[in-house]
Parts: C-alpha cells; sequence; structure tokens
C-alpha cells in the first residue's frame, strides 16, 4: 500500500504549482484553473487522511469542495465573461477598477 | 376635598396644552377665555381645598399627599409630593387668585397682540410651576418650580423680543439679564440643598425643620446663608436686584402677575417654609434683617427719582419684599406672609392701573408725557388711587395693616434699628406712592397729544382692577393687630407667632399712622399745590441726587467688576481658546487620520494578484505562527 507521505507530497506539489500559477500568470481562465487545482490537491489531502484513519468524514467533505469548486467556477466564469464584454481581453491586469 | 388637590395643577397643564395645540385655530378671545377658565378653575380648588382645610381642627391642618416616587436611588427618596397646609393654602389662594384676574385683564389688553397663544401658553405654564413651587413638599421638587417660575419670566420678559427702545435696549437682552442672575441664586440654592442631603439625609420640609435643631449651628450658618443667596435672586434682594427693573420690558401683566405678586414672593415662601433653620442659625437671622431692610431703603430711594410709572413701581416692589425678607428673617414669618399677600393685591392693581394708562395712550409710561388724566380715566384713577394709599401705609387699608405687622414685628424682635430703617423707608414709600399718583393723573396734562387720544378701557380690563381695589382695601382686616386671623392660621406651619406688647404695637401704628399721612401732605403740596416747603426739604437731600440718578452706581459697579472681566474671559476663549485649542485639537484629530489615510490608500491597487499574493503572504505568516511559534 502506498503510503500516506506520498500523497501528502503529491498533493503539496500539486497545491504549489496552483499557488503559484495564481500569483504569477496573467491569463483570467489559467488562475480559475490553478484555484481548481489548489482544490483539488485539498480534496486529495483529505481522501488520503479518510483511508488512513478509516473514517469517512474526509470524503464527504470532499464531495462538499467539490460542489463549492462548481459554485465558483460558474461565478468566477459569469465574471469573467461579463467583464470581457467590456475590455475585450482575459488579462488580469487590465481588472484593476475598483481601486482608490 | 384634598383628593381633589391634584386639579390644581391639571386645570392649568390642560389650559396651556389646549392653548399650545388648538391655539392657532382659535380666536384671541377665545384662548384668553380658556386659559382663564383655567386659572378660575384652579382657584375655586384651592378656595374649596381652603374651606375643607379651616373644617379641621388646628393641630390637625397638614396633610401631605404623596402621587408617586420621583427618584429612588438607594437612602435618596424624592417623592412628588403635596403638602397642604395654611402656607401652602394662602399661596396657593393667592396665586390663583391674583392669577386668574390677572389673566382676564390679559385678554383685554393683549387685544392687538399677534402673538397671543403664545402669551396665555406661557401665563398658564406660569401658574402651573408657581404651584407647584408653593405646594410641593421637598427643597428638590419646590426648585423644579422655581426653576420653571424662572423659565416663564425669561420667556415673558422677552416677550416682544424684536423690540429695542433706549430705556431697555434690546427688550430680549432684559430677559436674558433676568435669567442669567437668576442662575446665580440658583446655583446657591442647589449648593444649599447638597449641604441638607449630606447633614440630614432628607429633603423634605417636615424632616429638615424636625432635625434641624441637632445640626451644627455653622452647618446652618452656611445653609441659611446660601438660601439667602437663593432668595436675594428670586425675591430680588441685594444684591442679585438688579434684573427686576430691566424686567419691566414685558407686557403689563405679566410686571403684575410674575413681577410682583407671585414669583417674587418665592423667596419670602422658602423663608417662611424653613422659618425653623432659620431661628437657629444664630447672626443669619440679623443679616437676613438687615438685607430686607437696606434693599427695602435704596430700593425706595430709587424709586422716588424715576419717572417710568412701571420703574416707580418695580422699585417700590424690591422694596415691599425687602420688607417682607426682613420680616421673616426677624422671626415674623406670619407678618411676612400677610404684607405678601396685601402686597399681591395692591401692587398687581398698580400694575394694571399703570397698564391701563399705556393701553390707553398706546404705550406712553413716562410721567412727564402724563398728567391730567383722571378726567379721561376716572375709574382707573380711583382704583390706583386705592392701590397707592395702599401701598403708602393709610390707616385702615389692606397696606396699613401689613405694614404695622412686618413693624411691630421687627420692632418686638428688639432690632430697633432695623425698624428705624423701616419707618424710613416707610415715610419714602408714602411719597413716591403718591408722587406716581399726582404726576399721572392730577395736575395738568404735560402733552396734550397725548391726553387727547386717552380714553378709558373697557369692563374686561376695569372688572379685575375693581376686585384687586376691593381686596386692596379689605384683606388687611383679616388680620389687624386686634384679631390676627391670618398669622393664627398660618401658625401650624410657620411656628407660634410672638405676642406683641399692646403698647409697643399702639407706638407703633402711631408712628405708622403719622408717616404715610406726612408722606402724603409732603406729595401733595410739592406736587399738586406746589408750594415752597418740600423743595426745601428736598434740597437738603439735594446732593444725593447724582447718585439716585445712577441708581446707586451699582449697575455700574457689577458692570466693573463682575460683567467687563467676564466679558473679557469670554472673548479670549472666544478668539483665542476656541479657534486655536479646541478647534486645533479636533482639527488635529482629523488630520492625522487624514494623511494616515492617504498613506495606506495606495495599498488598494487594485490588481488582482497583489490582492492574492497578499492574502498568500497572510496565511502563510499565520500557519508559520501556529507551527513554529504558537
Amino acid at each position: 500500500m502506498v503510503p500516506t507521505s506520498y500523497y501528502l507530497i503529491l498533493s503539496a506539489i500539486i497545491f504549489t504549482i496552483g499557488a503559484v500559477g495564481v500569483l504569477s500568470r496573467r491569463n483570467a481562465l489559467i488562475i480559475i484553473m490553478c484555484v481548481e487545482m489548489m482544490l483539488n490537491s485539498v480534496n486529495l489531502t483529505l481522501i488520503a487522511f479518510a483511508r488512513q484513519w478509516d473514517n469517512l468524514n474526509g470524503q464527504i467533505f470532499v464531495f462538499l469542495v467539490m460542489a463549492v469548486a462548481a459554485a465558483e467556477v460558474a461565478v468566477g466564469l459569469a465574471i469573467l465573461i461579463a467583464h470581457f464584454g467590456i475590455s475585450k481581453s482575459t488579462n488580469i491586469d487590465d481588472v484593476n477598477v475598483m481601486k482608490w | 376635598m384634598f383628593d381633589f388637590l391634584w386639579l390644581l395643577f391639571a386645570l392649568p397643564t390642560f389650559g396651556a396644552l389646549i392653548v399650545l395645540v388648538a391655539g392657532r385655530w382659535l380666536s384671541q378671545k377665545v384662548v384668553g377665555g380658556i386659559a382663564s377658565a383655567a386659572v378660575l378653575g384652579a382657584f375655586v380648588v384651592a378656595f374649596l381645598s381652603f374651606l375643607a382645610l379651616l373644617g379641621l381642627p388646628a393641630e390637625e391642618r397638614s396633610i401631605t399627599i404623596t402621587y408617586w416616587q420621583w427618584i429612588t436611588i438607594g437612602d435618596f427618596e424624592i417623592p412628588v409630593a403635596v403638602l397642604y397646609d395654611p402656607l401652602s393654602a394662602m399661596m396657593a389662594l393667592t396665586v390663583t387668585g391674583v392669577g386668574a384676574l390677572i389673566h382676564i385683564y390679559a385678554i383685554g389688553y393683549m387685544d392687538h397682540e399677534p402673538r397671543y397663544q403664545r402669551f396665555f401658553f406661557y401665563l398658564n405654564f406660569f401658574i402651573l410651576a408657581m404651584l407647584i413651587l408653593v405646594m410641593s413638599n421637598n427643597f428638590l421638587v419646590t426648585f423644579v418650580g422655581w426653576e420653571g417660575v424662572g423659565l416663564a419670566s425669561y420667556l415673558l420678559i422677552g416677550f416682544w423680543f424684536e423690540q429695542r427702545d433706549d430705556q431697555y435696549g434690546w427688550y430680549a437682552d432684559a430677559g436674558k439679564k433676568a435669567f442669567l442672575v437668576n442662575r446665580i441664586g440658583d446655583a446657591a440654592y442647589l449648593v444649599a440643598m447638597f449641604i441638607i442631603w449630606t447633614s440630614v439625609g432628607s429633603l423634605t420640609y417636615d424632616v429638615v425643620t424636625h432635625e434641624a435643631a441637632s445640626l451644627p449651628t455653622t452647618t446652618l450658618i452656611f445653609i441659611t446663608l446660601l438660601l439667602l443667596f437663593a432668595v436675594s435672586g428670586k425675591s430680588a434682594q441685594f444684591p442679585l436686584y438688579v434684573w427686576l427693573p430691566e424686567a419691566m420690558a414685558g407686557p403689563t401683566p405679566v410686571s403684575a402677575l410674575i413681577h410682583a405678586a407671585t414669583m417674587v414672593t418665592a423667596g419670602v415662601y422658602l423663608i417662611a417654609r424653613t422659618g425653623h433653620l432659620w431661628e437657629l442659625a444664630g447672626p443669619v437671622s440679623q443679616i437676613v434683617g438687615w438685607v430686607g431692610i437696606l434693599t427695602a431703603f435704596f430700593a425706595a430711594t430709587l424709586a422716588l427719582v424715576q419717572y417710568d410709572l412701571k420703574k416707580i413701581l418695580a422699585y417700590s416692589t424690591i422694596s415691599q419684599l425687602g420688607y417682607m425678607v426682613a420680616a421673616a428673617g426677624v422671626g415674623a414669618p406670619g407678618a411676612a406672609i400677610f404684607i405678601l399677600v396685601a402686597h399681591a393685591f395692591f401692587k398687581a392693581l398698580l400694575f394694571l392701573g399703570a397698564g391701563s394708562v399705556m393701553h390707553a395712550t398706546h404705550g406712553v409710561i413716562d410721567v412727564r408725557r402724563l398728567g391730567g388724566l383722571r378726567h379721561k380715566m376716572p375709574q382707573t384713577y380711583l382704583t390706583f388711587l386705592i392701590g397707592a394709599m395702599s401701598l403708602a401705609g393709610i390707616p385702615l387699608l389692606s397696606g396699613f395693616w401689613a405694614k404695622d405687622a412686618v413693624l411691630a414685628g421687627i420692632a418686638a424682635d428688639g432690632a430697633f434699628a432695623i425698624y428705624a430703617v423701616g419707618v424710613v423707608t416707610a415715610l419714602l414709600t408714602a411719597i413716591y406712592s403718591f408722587r406716581a399718583v399726582f404726576l399721572t393723573f392730577n395736575g395738568e396734562p404735560n402733552d396734550q397729544h397725548v391726553y387727547d387720544h386717552a380714553h378709558e378701557n373697557k369692563m374686561i380690563m376695569l372688572a379685575p382692577m375693581w376686585i384687586l381695589a376691593f381686596f386692596s382695601i379689605t384683606i388687611g382686616w383679616f388680620n389687624t393687630p386686634f384679631a390676627l386671623a391670618l398669622e393664627a392660621f398660618l401658625e401650624p406651619a410657620t411656628g407660634e407667632h410672638e405676642k406683641i406688647a399692646l403698647f409697643l404695637e399702639l407706638i407703633v401704628v402711631m408712628v405708622s399712622t403719622v408717616i404715610s399721612l406726612f408722606g402724603f401732605v409732603f406729595a401733595y403740596a410739592r406736587y399738586i399745590r406746589k408750594e415752597q416747603w418740600p423743595l426745601t426739604l428736598a434740597s437738603w437731600f439735594a446732593w444725593l441726587t447724582p447718585a439716585l440718578e445712577n441708581k446707586w452706581y451699582i449697575d455700574r459697579v457689577y458692570d466693573v467688576i463682575i460683567v467687563q472681566p467676564i466679558k473679557a474671559v469670554a472673548s479670549w476663549f472666544a478668539r483665542i481658546f476656541d479657534p486655536k485649542i479646541i478647534d486645533g485639537a479636533v482639527n488635529g484629530v482629523g488630520s492625522v487620520i487624514n494623511d494616515a489615510g492617504e498613506a495606506v490608500r495606495k495599498l488598494q491597487n487594485g490588481a488582482i494578484p497583489t490582492y492574492a499574493l497578499s492574502i498568500f503572504l497572510g496565511v502563510v505568516s499565520v500557519l508559520f505562527y501556529f507551527l513554529f511559534v504558537g
């Protein structure tokens, strides 16, 4: 059986890739994808621990996270499309109207 | 019967509220009628209660009715309660009786006044406050009334606030002066209450009177001196009398009701109510006697040289209040209340007479422009003459008996120096009373234009004057030296009065009679017959003229030592302290926050990656803290 630590290491790698992607990329679509990646890395952690402790709570929680992720994508894409209608661009450096 | 005493307060309140709410849709006569009916109703209640009180045996004539607890903090309890005893019964009768007559008179007097609703609202409010003052059973609720009448006085003195003339300046300023001077006395009243509370533990008159004997004399001296200061504010005694002459800027019915008959007697009432404290306070009783009689004397000298009819009456009021305070101070509170009641009638009458003259001549009140009016206004003349005779102490009228009771009380106390000043003052009183009558109504018209326009007033103004004139003659008969009915009636509230030896009484009566008749003869010779000898007599005192014309320089002294320094300090505060320090502090706080905001707002640059980075760094540092530090 694969040790739990392997899952955790993989999860950390995916999470870091996602976080760096959110911080460094400028394309809004890619940022949303990176956010999804971070959420999925957390899901992986939850499932790994669920298996280790023989406890289904973690798996149930994953469903909740997936539901939130779905909602987030729906809202995020909707904002993106709405903003695209204004600026004809998916570059988030153009999304800067909410400042002083 | 005493179950209905609350009506005494409810009726003026009700009248005031109707006038306040519905007054704008009602005519002047209806508004005046409602206000008068309310006070008249209160008078009926007061009179029936008075009869019920007479029906009780003398020792049971002190009834306390508690309506509710106003303040309860630990041991500190202030009930809203009525103390109905002979003293408050007399005061309630006087206030509502004279008040009702003056209300009725005001319907006629204020008939050209556009703000009549406001006027009658204030008047009813005044009656309510005055009744609270005299009926309360403790110092604090009395203080509520005390402030209430002060407020009514302020509002009514400045009733014509938009007017100004050479004599009063802005009328609003006259009201302000009255209010501010009274505040000084009120502060003393408050401090006196604090001392009473800390030393006795109660503010109820019964308890305080009962416990007074166990207090140290120094405490009593402090309390009574502070109360004396409060009294000198409200009852216009030295050193705080200066507001009363200015108060004549108000409409004449107000001068009659508030600044002659009722409000200004509140201080005398307070001394009578707390008489036991003053008896025990050693030297204070002499001080009160001297303050009162000297005020009486100096005010009488000023009344001699005034040319404004209302000012003559105002100084005369101060002078008569001086008699009351002196009598109350030397331990003759019964006599003080007696002259209070008598004075309420004849002085109200004199003011209403002056108002009648003003109404007939469209506001002319300077006696140098009047004269000869007896042909045009015979009824006003007759009533005014009765009032003046009563004031002068012509034998058998109320004022005679009242002044006699006061002087006899002072003499019986052994204070013969005070008595002597009182007699001299009585002479001056007789002279200025008849001077006022003769200059206004006798002789030849000084201003033909004014004379031609003068006319007798309507019955609604004359009827109250005739009723007051009736009582100015008769009220004294209830308390002649041979049958002291009033003083005996007051005894449960004011304490036993001293029995005055018959020969002393006779001497006092003789002296008073001679003095008042001499005053009449002097004034008659001086102003009607224009004989030489009064002028010769007066020329002995000619060197006093500048002092008298400058009102003994008191106003000027106050101006230099109090008013100007306060104005200087105030203007320093206005020019330096307020803009620099107060505004500086406020603006300083504002600009610090503004600058900080200016610096911080740069962080909010609208770029989403920056926000994401700061959230990320925040999470990392929180995690770092919990994993490695916490």
